[in-house]
């Protein structure tokens, strides 16, 4: 489970408008099984995402196999064979709240609000992806076999 | 019989690189901190080290003409009070400071701008101004091989302490803390650049990026934006606090000012 505030606050945006598809978050052991959205994400879209260094910013830490990307990050392992070492679920747990499965991990939450300190006005209240951009990450990880 | 060769062989190896490092040590070669001059690629440190390339030394000669100028309601130049550019020796390396009869430290550009005020009478330059900059520019030039050397003030203690902790504290959108990267990953890369170790001993730089020169503070602000953090406000004791504490940590190593940077 999510931090109960954010998990209340979706689900308070969540009660009167049934068409805005933002499900809360169900963490089930090391992961997160279900779309955030209801619908599967984009691989192509995902892609696109992870090599942004503006709006993924996976490469600032990350290498991946993204050839057209020459500045690639060496903070973490390669996303290279990511989808075939973790599920679905698992890479969503990992992308929305990292802190969940390593209390000390750096990698930032990318769907997460609350704890944060002195975010910069602009990107206050805002979680770095949305809910569709998580699922774009995740198709593309899962893409990942090797 | 093979094996046993094998270890007395690793086993002189091993001693050839314990003399080897013995004497390493004995050279003061144990310091293992690395300026940002020193992840440079070779084209910009000779920038950095050649005064006639080095676009910072423009600043420092525009500093030098304003150290004689005489300004404000009170018609004296720094000069008149201070005297040559050798006074000025060593004072970059050893701030901050508590200014007399005061009880917050100040850094370089805020000791110069209560100069400016409280000495000639004059409006405080503003933050990042070209004044500002080329004053200061000129006043650390002169600390240039120095090493840095924090002044044993136990006022300044609370200070530091304070920027000790803003550096380990993680913040921003990203969160992240200074130490993460500068401690825990310096020397690793960042998408393409590495990390340096974030030793003030450059400042102020002239930074290609910029076109211009800037202040360690204007390199802070530009870290708080890359975590997506609230800069602090110009004037806030924050950055002073940050300085005071890295100064702390990079005790002992030179300064380079004019430092360039990419
Ligand atoms: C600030 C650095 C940083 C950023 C930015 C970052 N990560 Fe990570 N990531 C890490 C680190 C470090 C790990 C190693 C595990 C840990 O510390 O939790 C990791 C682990 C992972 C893993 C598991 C790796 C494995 O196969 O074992 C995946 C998948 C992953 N990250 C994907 C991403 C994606 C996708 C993005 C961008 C949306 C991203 N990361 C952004 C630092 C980062
Ligand atoms: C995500 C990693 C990251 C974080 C967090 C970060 N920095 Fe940096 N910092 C960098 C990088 C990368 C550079 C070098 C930038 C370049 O050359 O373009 C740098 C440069 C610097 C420099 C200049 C060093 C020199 O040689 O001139 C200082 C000082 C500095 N950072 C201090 C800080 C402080 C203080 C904080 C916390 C408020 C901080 N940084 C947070 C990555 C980081
Ligand atoms: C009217 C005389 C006067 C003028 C004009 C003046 N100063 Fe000063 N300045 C002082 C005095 C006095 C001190 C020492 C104050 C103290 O002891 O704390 C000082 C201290 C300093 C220091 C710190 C020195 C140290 O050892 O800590 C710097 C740097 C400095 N001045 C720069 C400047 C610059 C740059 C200008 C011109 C913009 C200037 N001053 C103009 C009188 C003056």
């Amino acid at each position: 489970m999510l931090r109960p505030g954010l998990l209340a606050a979706a689900l308070a945006l969540a009660a009167p408008a049934a068409v805005a598809q933002q499900i809360a978050p169900q963490i089930v052991g090391d992961g997160i099984p279900a779309s955030l959205t209801g619908q599967p994400g984009d691989a192509a879209r995902g892609r696109a995402i992870v090599a942004n260094r503006g709006i993924g910013l996976c490469l600032l830490c990350h290498s991946g196999p993204i050839a057209e990307e020459r500045f690639q990050g060496d903070l973490s392992p390669s996303l290279a064979g990511a989808g075939s070492r973790w599920s679905e679920g698992q890479l969503r747990l990992r992308i929305v709240d990292g802190a969940r499965l390593n209390a000390d991990t750096i990698m930032p939450a990318y769907y997460r609000t609350s704890g944060l300190q002195r975010v910069a006005r602009n990107f206050d209240g805002k979680t770095i992806l949305s809910a569709a951009q998580v699922e774009d990450v995740v198709a593309y990880l899962a893409t990942l076999k090797d | 019989m093979k094996v046993l060769r094998l270890g007395i062989g690793l086993a002189i190896v091993f001693a050839a690189s314990w003399a080897l490092a013995q004497g390493m040590a004995d050279k003061g070669a144990t310091d293992k901190r690395r300026s940002g001059t020193q992840d440079m690629g070779e084209a910009l440190q000779k920038m950095q080290d050649d005064d006639t390339a080095n676009p910072g030394m423009l600043f420092v000669q525009l500093g030098g003409q304003l150290w004689g100028k005489a300004a404000g309601a009170a018609g004296k130049s720094c000069a008149d009070c201070h005297g040559g550019a050798a006074s000025m020796k060593g004072v970059a390396a050893r701030y901050p400071a508590i200014p007399k009869d005061a009880d917050a430290p100040v850094d370089l550009e805020g000791r110069i701008n209560l100069c400016r005020t409280a000495n000639q009478q004059a409006a405080g330059f503003p933050p990042e101004s070209r004044e500002l900059l080329a004053l200061a520019a000129y006043v650390a030039h002169q600390s240039r091989g120095l090493p840095i050397a924090p002044p044993d003030d136990p006022k300044l203690v609370p200070f530091r302490l304070k920027g000790q902790d803003l550096w380990k504290v993680r913040q921003g959108q990203l969160n992240l803390s200074c130490a993460i990267c500068h401690d825990d990953n310096a020397g690793r890369k960042l998408a393409g650049v590495t990390i340096p170790e974030a030793h003030p001993t450059g400042y102020p730089i002239y930074r290609l990026e910029w076109q211009t020169l800037g202040s360690l503070k204007r390199r802070l602000r530009n870290c708080l934006a890359g975590i997506r953090a609230e800069p602090y406000a110009y004037d806030a004791t924050e950055y002073v606090m940050l300085d005071l504490f890295l100064m702390d940590r990079a005790r002992g190593m030179m300064l380079e000012s004019p430092g360039v940077r990419p």
